[in-house]
């Protein structure tokens, strides 16, 4: 069983039902078109992570992590960054993704397997997808040393670092040794946990017997707890961390309660692991309808404008599609390519054989001989 | 010319690289204050400061993962693990990340991060001390994997080493860290020999010898024991494993005929399988004899007192060159 959700103990600023409630160290001042525009990427990226799911069902992605469930947690963190901070992700910060401005696209990419998730991230100022779990903390936390002795810490216009994991990520040894780091140096990173409760399928207290947030204080720095269904409470507790942290007071540590309600991966099957009754819980705590709920009652919005927004939902869904369709595969000969920084002979030597060898093939005449005829039992072709 | 110990050699290498660029970063365990446990790093933070010079907290794969991030903000960092046995803990930081984001970005991201590790054995040293692991790093694509014999090459490699876009595996062949040889600190970066190449270190045309670190000096000497025999040994300074450089190889074996491999790791998989497998693909029909091949065994590295018994040593050499001229 997972914990229960708590009813007090962390923060909160809209409840599930969608009343804003006040906290003395959190509070948000937002405008109404912060609180319609919060809505707007809670929709848009549940629609586009919909999308994605259906895509991989259909056979058109190989592999999908759902985000369903964790909208709030990563729309709040991702609209508290600022423009100059940097963004280490695991392979579900879909919706990080799109407040950094990364096409929705991009993830499908890798997913579909037409590159293994390339970018630069300093153009968006998001590093690239990390499958291996916690590996990216140790990076973002080099990445913020970095900052620090560029002198970009210690004022407004500095720069902070955030590292995404998740819940099961807190037993990997790297998380830790990122911890000490980032303690050790003061360096600006923020450690923003998603405790989905389940790490594939294992509930949280396989990982720990303290809440997580509670981990930090052994680490010298300060964890907190804050609703991860609340997009309000997400961005209010993230922004303070990031720019404590920006002003070199070092590292922290959030832990976003939420739920996954989707599989791990489009390739597990979550009814063997949890019951329905939890997953029921959760719904009734869903981040987008409890925002909804706000918005009605503060008149903030009316049908005209949730019809608006779920017609660019389809209009995104749509695009997000017809561009993953349209996705070309690599040329075969690109394997080869950016290896290495400076090419060596003998991979040089072994694109030379690879292009002879399929050469054959068009010299043959049929450019689908190699594609149609087996060349040997068991090939895949 | 000035005659320095390869450790001193390297500490004069590391020195002009953290002068030339600002970026370039040292960092590990105790290469700060201590100078490194075999001191390579002495006096560079004193001159350099902390900031340049890094003392880590004691955790291999931490090392790694932020010179990693450290190199995607811009820096050189260069990485010391204390010794080859505890590479491990490293081992995923290395392969999974070091070795694969250039490639996973389409070139977009570069790492320029060396690695030193010392290596070998010889030392007496504990458990975990000895370890010769290169070839898990050959094993993978994306990183470069060079070692040094001597002070001179251990001065120009470990710079041609921080100024290489590509991830390098530094190996330093811990128990020659005090034999003395001449280096030429005033020579201008173009002439040095180029990092990527491996080099013919003695003539000879009756059999070749090959190997790397710790062992080129095992080889010259079996050389040496060999001429008083009449057999005239080329032997050959592999200098990188990966890119492995087989053309001096490959044109030493059509003149000899003979090829004995050695190198202080297991045999199976080694080094020498690879070098063995691409000799007989290459040189078939000029070869006299099968490639031979000296090695440790396949054990893990024993206690001190029997490490004299798994090294390969002039001996051991000198009995595959027999074995090599009665076939």
């Amino acid at each position: 069983m997972t914990e229960s959700v708590p009813e007090r103990g962390f923060v909160q600023l809209l409840t599930p039902e969608g009343e804003r409630v006040h906290d003395t160290d959190y509070d948000v001042e937002l405008s109404d078109d912060e609180y319609r525009g919060f809505f707007r990427d809670l929709v848009l990226v549940r629609r586009v992570d919909a999308e994605a799911t259906a895509l991989q069902r259909q056979g058109q992605l190989g592999l999908w992590a759902s985000l369903l469930g964790q909208e709030a947690a990563q729309i709040g963190s991702g609209r508290a960054l600022r423009p100059q901070d940097m963004a280490f992700p695991t392979y579900r910060e879909h919706g990080v993704a799109w407040c950094r401005g990364v096409d929705p696209l991009h993830a499908l990419r890798m997913f579909r397997g037409v590159d293994l998730g390339a970018a630069d991230p300093h153009e968006h100022n998001f590093a690239m997808y990390a499958i291996v779990i916690g590996a990216q903390c140790l990076h973002a936390t080099g990445y913020a040393m970095g900052v620090q002795k560029d002198g970009r810490v210690g004022n407004g216009d500095g720069e902070a670092v955030i590292a995404y994991l998740g819940d099961g990520a807190t037993s990997q040894g790297d998380v830790n040794e990122a911890f000490v780091w980032a303690a050790a140096f003061a360096a600006p990173v923020v450690f923003f946990c998603q405790n989905n409760q389940y790490a594939i399928s294992a509930p949280t207290d396989r990982q720990t017997r303290v809440p997580l947030y509670r981990r930090a204080a052994g680490f010298g720095f300060p964890g907190v707890r804050v609703d991860g269904n609340d997009v309000l409470a997400t961005y209010a507790v993230t922004r303070r961390a990031l720019d404590d942290a920006r002003h070199g007071q070092g590292p922290a540590f959030i832990e976003a309660f939420t739920y996954r309600m989707g599989a791990h991966t489009t390739s597990d099957d979550p009814t063997r692991y949890r019951i329905a009754a939890e997953l029921e819980e959760w719904r009734l705590r869903d981040p987008i309808e409890r925002l909804r709920s706000f918005l009605v009652r503060q008149q903030l919005a009316g049908p005209d404008f949730f019809d608006e927004i779920d017609a660019e939902a389809d209009e995104l869904a749509a695009r997000v599609r017809k561009g993953c369709l349209e996705l070309p595969d690599p040329a075969p000969e690109t394997i080869f390519d950016h290896v290495y920084a400076n090419p060596t002979a003998p991979l040089e030597a072994q694109r030379e054989t690879f292009r002879a060898y399929s050469s054959e093939f068009l010299a043959s005449g049929d450019e689908t001989e190699r594609s149609t005829v087996p060349r040997r039992e068991g090939s895949r072709r | 010319m000035t005659s320095m110990t390869l450790a001193k050699a390297l500490n004069a290498g590391l020195r002009s690289a953290l002068d030339t660029d600002s970026k370039t970063l040292i960092m590990g365990e105790d290469v700060g204050r201590l100078g490194g446990v075999f001191r390579v790093t002495d006096g560079l933070q004193k001159d350099f400061g902390e900031h340049r010079v890094i003392d880590t907290p004691l955790a291999e794969s931490g090392i790694i993962g932020t010179a990693i991030g450290l190199a995607m903000r811009g820096y050189r960092p260069i990485c010391e693990i204390q010794f080859d046995g505890f590479v491990y803990p490293a081992y995923d930081q290395i392969v999974s990340q070091l070795a694969k984001i250039h490639y996973r970005s389409h070139g977009q991201v570069k790492l320029p991060v060396v690695i030193r590790i010392p290596f070998g054995g010889g030392i007496g040293a504990v458990e975990h001390h000895s370890e010769s692991p290169e070839a898990y790093f050959v094993h993978t694509a994306g990183l470069k994997v060079v070692t040094c014999s001597n002070p001179a090459d251990g001065f120009t490699m470990i710079q041609q080493a921080v100024a290489s876009d590509d991830p390098v595996i530094f190996f330093e062949p811990k128990r020659r860290y005090w034999e003395k040889g001449e280096v030429s600190e005033e020579a201008p970066a173009e002439d040095w020999y180029p990092l990527h190449s491996a080099r013919v270190v003695r003539p000879g045309s009756d059999a070749t010898l090959v190997g790397y670190g710790p062992m080129v000096r095992t080889m010259l000497e079996s050389a040496e024991a060999a001429a008083e025999d009449g057999r005239d040994l080329e032997v050959i300074d592999l200098r990188t494993l990966s890119p492995l450089d087989l053309e001096p190889v490959y044109a030493s074996v059509e003149r000899t005929g003979r090829l004995i491999v050695v190198h202080e790791a297991p045999g199976t998989l080694g080094m020498g399988s690879e070098i063995a497998a691409r000799v007989t693909e290459r040189c078939f029909y000029s070869l006299e004899a099968p490639v031979l091949r000296v090695t440790g065994y396949d054990t893990p590295y024993p206690p001190a007192r029997l490490e004299d018994e798994y090294l390969p040593d002039l001996d051991r050499v000198l009995d595959a060159v027999d074995r090599s001229f009665g076939f």
